[in-house]
């Protein structure tokens, strides 16, 4: 890949700045790619040691249910990997109240622990935020 | 202030590559500067080299390239969803350049805002 920048001066170093950034699940986990990239962005986020936070909204909460089985539509299951992003420091996990109960579900049937938030304390998340990425 | 951009969408199908451009145009006659625009998930076909719309349309691709070259906006490709959808350095148009997710993060913690369009 190229490296070159374009005659674009180099940006300052980032290393010690600590923002909060928050990620917003809003999408079925299949049907649409959404869900998947938005993983691989926190993923990749890991590494530059920010305060994270993921959030799960509307169908993004089905994200989250345990007991995916994809193997009928061809595509790579990536559950497991909310299971290890508690291996990345990445502990804070909201799911918004309104959407889980519109959608029959509760808390146990979550693949990890999530912290269940109204929408008005939802809305009080996102206002702290320094970064929010919706996907 | 400084403005990073993240575009989530392809052109033509979608507004957002659209109202990111205007919204960057708009931002930088105001005196703002925009560092960085990522195209992340379909977002990466607006760096396609091989696009050629009707005459009388307007141009995404190469309109991104002018505002860049004009106003030193780094335009990043996210690697993985380039792959993905077939962009690779051959018909990658110039100006652009492909790389990693971190370029999108480093723009989150150093632009006064990270301004996303998309769904």
């Amino acid at each position: 890949m190229t490296e070159a920048t374009g005659g674009i001066e180099m940006e300052e170093d980032t290393s010690g700045k600590v923002k909060k950034f928050l990620y917003v699940n809003r999408k079925a986990p299949y049907g649409t790619i959404y869900a998947l990239e938005s993983l691989e962005v926190v993923l990749i986020a890991a590494a530059f040691d920010q305060d994270v936070s993921l959030a799960f909204l509307d169908d993004g909460v089905y994200q989250v249910v345990k007991g995916q089985h994809t193997k009928g539509i061809d595509v790579k299951n990536f559950s497991p990997t909310y299971r290890a992003l508690e291996g990345y420091d990445i502990e804070k996990l909201y799911v918004e109240k309104e959407s889980m109960e519109a959608r029959g579900l509760k808390e146990s049937d979550f693949i990890v622990p999530m912290k269940i938030i109204g929408a008005q304390e939802m809305a009080g998340l996102m206002q702290s935020q320094d970064v929010v990425l919706s996907f | 202030m400084k403005f990073g951009i993240l575009i989530n969408e392809g052109p033509y199908t979608h507004q957002a590559s659209d109202t990111a451009y205007l919204f960057a145009k708009a931002a930088i006659e105001k005196g703002h500067k925009i560092h960085r625009v990522f195209f992340y998930h379909d977002g990466v076909y607006n760096s396609s080299r091989l696009t050629e719309p009707p005459q009388d349309d307007r141009h995404i691709i190469n309109r991104w390239q002018k505002l860049a070259k004009d106003h030193h906006i780094d335009l990043v490709v996210c690697v993985a969803a380039a792959l993905r959808r077939g962009i690779k350095d051959e018909n990658l148009q110039e100006g652009f350049r492909i790389s990693g997710l971190g370029q999108l993060i480093e723009s989150g913690i150093q632009s006064d805002r990270l301004v996303t369009f998309g769904d």
